[in-house]
């Protein structure tokens, strides 16, 4: 079995438990919450399973290198630390309803991945520029703080659909959400938790351009995009903490600052750049 | 600030406007804006181009504006001048009357203020208070920073505390940043970005600048004794190699290999691999062959002079060397452009090509010609920088993670131990309360009680 087709089924696998996860929420079935957990982690293993063998594979093939290096791996990688976080915040949380709001964003990163007829899923040698100890570690910690924004995002989604309604609504969808406070709190948290290693993939990358270019700061778009998605939470940050920005305002912030998440990660691809081994292709 | 300081004069005005936040979301938002635009409208373009795709008005207006070379624009520096003097002036505010909070020497504990916390941790220990005491003085000596022991009314208080110091976390951000932009701003002014082409063996002792175009000696030359380009079986570039050679005043002092990734660093001055080509050669030999009696003869030829055909059927001119030439609209490769003057008839332009050696046979005439061979030689492109303001960059980034894991995941963290004696027993109440992360503290309390309650002497 190649890891190309254990990451294809570990994609239903993720299908099957956003839909348990939704249907916990919306039919009120514990049952159904337990089950996304479970499979849950069993796609999670075999989408850690992938990404082992796919390492394996590469040096196999005697080109061995992380497979961090395609738009194909990434996303794989994505969906993984998506998985990751949306089941930690379940753990703290103690409610399986945020992962209702999470862990589709998993299966739509797996599913472009592997159904996309754009996104090849070879294993390709690395060209020069991506040879470099720096590669690991500033898609890691990118990619680990794309997550963390699209549970915020997630959360601050559930906290904008919960508002809505209203507090008024005791027995509708919206009730068994956890309470407005527990979700601004964890979208912060989660927010402060991604821009640490946002931060830290920004200064990797430029560390890595410094010595692969010779330059560590070029505007190039997919820069200039991450230092926008850098600003959009700053100001969330900011606001939050020395304003007092609590709720409905920072809910949007947080929306906002994950459509720059993805425009940095997909848009830019559209734009001219030095970025272009994450495009499709 | 704030009152005081909108009675007084203008500088206090000044100030006020520049330590607020207010500010700071403004220019952190039209920071992200105008980016925006810097990756929608290609940046330093072609004026034509520019002219082709927006317009002469809107041209016109972008170029009022500065938007063709956004990032090096008067506002565009304006805006980051702004958001250091906002940075700087904040952190001023703030840190002043912080100072005097994070370095004190005796931290000022109230009962009152732990009284007010709704969420408590109670229980009884079955040792009378003075054991209690002892054990818990001992406990916090070790597990906070600072701890104390005050009397009460009813028995004692034990105040300890830790991570006072983490309130300057932010601060620490705030320095990074200003770091930053220090580090920047030194390489702008002090650094430069160039270019260089070197044909292998050959010298160079100059490079081109990138901003200015113009040429930069440099304090020593740079020779390529040989570079190399290697490709995968798929076609894809695997290793860009170049072999380069630093001389001091003629004598070679330093010979490494560079790679992309792998720069070589002499004295304060990057080498980088940048890109590579082929250079023009010169001297080509060529092959003639008789169509009728199959004879093949071999010249060598040298671009600009005009060699005799074979045969004396007339001359043959080597006009230039073309690394994309085109044959009624097709790309086919490097090729040599010759003139053909064949004896008694009009010139005659021909292409050469070194992939296809047959091609002139298109040509139906008497003697075929095709190139046997020529010196080819690679020139590697270099990236050539000084960067003195790199280091106080890289004091920034460090300075950043660090400042960013102590705002977000460190907190002040207060306690209070409450002991009130219950007959032979001790009534225990723990209380405290952090800086942030309100959620987290509840749960380091109740941790702290489980284990305080299971301390045993």
């Amino acid at each position: 079995m190649t890891s190309s087709s254990i990451l294809s089924v570990v994609t239903f696998v993720y299908g099957l438990a956003a839909f348990f996860y939704l249907s916990g929420w919306v039919f009120h079935k514990p049952l159904a919450g337990r089950m996304g957990t479970w499979v849950s982690f069993i796609g999670l293993a075999g989408n850690v399973a992938g990404i082992a063998l796919r390492w394996a594979e590469s040096y196999r093939m005697g080109i061995g290198h992380a497979p961090l290096s395609n738009l194909y791996e990434s996303l794989v990688f994505f969906a993984c630390m998506l998985t990751i976080c949306c089941l930690v915040v379940e753990m703290r949380s103690g409610s399986r309803i945020t992962s209702a709001f999470i862990a589709p964003l998993a299966f739509l990163a797996m599913a472009y991945a592997s159904l996309s007829p754009n996104i090849s899923d070879r294993i390709q040698p690395l060209i020069p520029a991506l040879k470099s100890n720096w590669l690991i570690a500033h898609v890691i910690t990118c990619f680990i703080g794309y997550a963390a924004f699209g549970v915020a995002f997630g959360l601050s989604i559930m906290y904008l659909f919960k508002q809505g309604q209203g507090d008024t609504d005791a027995g509708g969808l919206t009730a068994r959400l956890p309470s407005r406070s527990v979700l601004d709190e964890l979208a912060h948290r989660m927010v402060m938790f991604g821009f640490l290693f946002l931060t830290s993939g920004i200064i990797t990358g430029a560390v890595w351009a410094n010595s692969a270019w010779g330059r560590y700061w070029g505007w190039d778009p997919k820069e200039t995009w991450s230092l926008i998605t850098w600003f959009i939470y700053a100001t969330l940050l900011h606001a939050r903490m020395m304003r007092g920005w609590h709720g409905k305002r920072i809910a949007v912030l947080s929306i906002v600052g994950f459509m720059a998440v993805m425009f940095t990660y997909f848009g830019v691809n559209l734009l001219p750049g030095l970025h272009s081994y994450g495009a499709a292709g | 600030m704030g009152k005081k300081a909108a009675a007084a004069g203008p500088f206090h005005y000044i100030w006020n406007f520049l330590s607020s936040v207010k500010l700071t979301v403004a220019v952190l938002l039209t920071l992200a804006a105008a980016s925006v635009f810097g990756t929608l409208i290609p940046q330093m373009g072609n004026p034509a181009q520019y002219v082709a795709k927006y317009g002469e008005v809107f041209y016109r207006f972008f170029l009022l504006l500065n938007l063709f070379d956004m990032y090096h624009s008067g506002w565009f520096r304006f805006l980051i001048v702004l958001l250091t003097a906002n940075i700087v002036v904040c952190s001023i505010d703030r840190l002043s009357s912080l100072w005097k909070v994070v370095f004190i020497k005796t931290p000022r504990f109230k009962h009152a203020q732990f009284q007010k916390i709704p969420k408590k941790v109670n229980f009884e220990k079955t040792y009378p208070l003075g054991r209690v005491q002892e054990m818990y003085g001992a406990y916090h000596a070790k597990a906070f920073r600072y701890s104390r022991i005050e009397s009460s009314v009813k028995g004692v208080y034990l105040f300890a505390e830790k991570g006072r110091w983490t309130r300057l976390g932010v601060y620490i951000v705030h320095l990074s940043v200003v770091l930053l932009l220090t580090g920047g701003l030194i390489g702008s002014l002090f650094g430069f970005e160039g270019f260089v082409n070197i044909g292998e063996g050959d010298t160079v002792d100059h490079i081109r600048l990138r901003s200015s175009n113009e040429t930069k000696p440099l304090a020593f030359a740079i020779r390529c004794d040989d570079f190399n380009v290697s490709f995968y079986d798929t076609g894809a570039p695997k290793e860009y190699r170049s072999t380069l050679t630093i001389l001091q005043n003629g004598k070679a002092v330093l010979t490494r290999d560079i790679i992309v990734n792998s720069p070589l660093r002499y004295r304060g001055i990057n080498i980088f691999q940048a890109s590579y080509g082929r250079l023009p050669t010169n001297s080509v030999k060529l092959s003639f062959t008789d169509r009728d009696s199959g004879m093949v003869y071999h010249e060598k030829g040298v671009i600009g002079k005009a060699i005799a055909l074979p045969e004396n059927r007339g001359t043959l001119m080597i006009d230039r060397f073309n690394q994309a030439a085109n044959f009624k609209g097709h790309v086919i490769g490097e090729a040599f452009e010759a003139t053909l003057t064949l004896n008694g008839k009009p010139p005659h332009n021909l292409l050469l090509p070194l992939r296809f050696p047959s091609f002139d046979k298109m040509r139906k005439g008497a003697l075929t010609i095709s190139v046997a061979g020529f010196d080819q030689r690679y020139y590697t492109g270099l990236q050539v920088t000084r960067d003195p303001g790199v280091l106080v960059v890289y004091a920034g980034f460090i300075l950043m993670i660090a400042g960013c894991f102590i705002t977000f995941f460190l907190s002040h963290e207060r306690v209070c131990v409450e002991l009130a004696p219950h007959g032979n027993n001790t009534r225990v109440t723990v209380v405290g309360s952090s800086n942030k992360n309100k959620f987290g503290m509840q749960r380091k309390l109740e941790h702290l009680g489980d284990k305080l309650s299971q301390l045993k002497l």
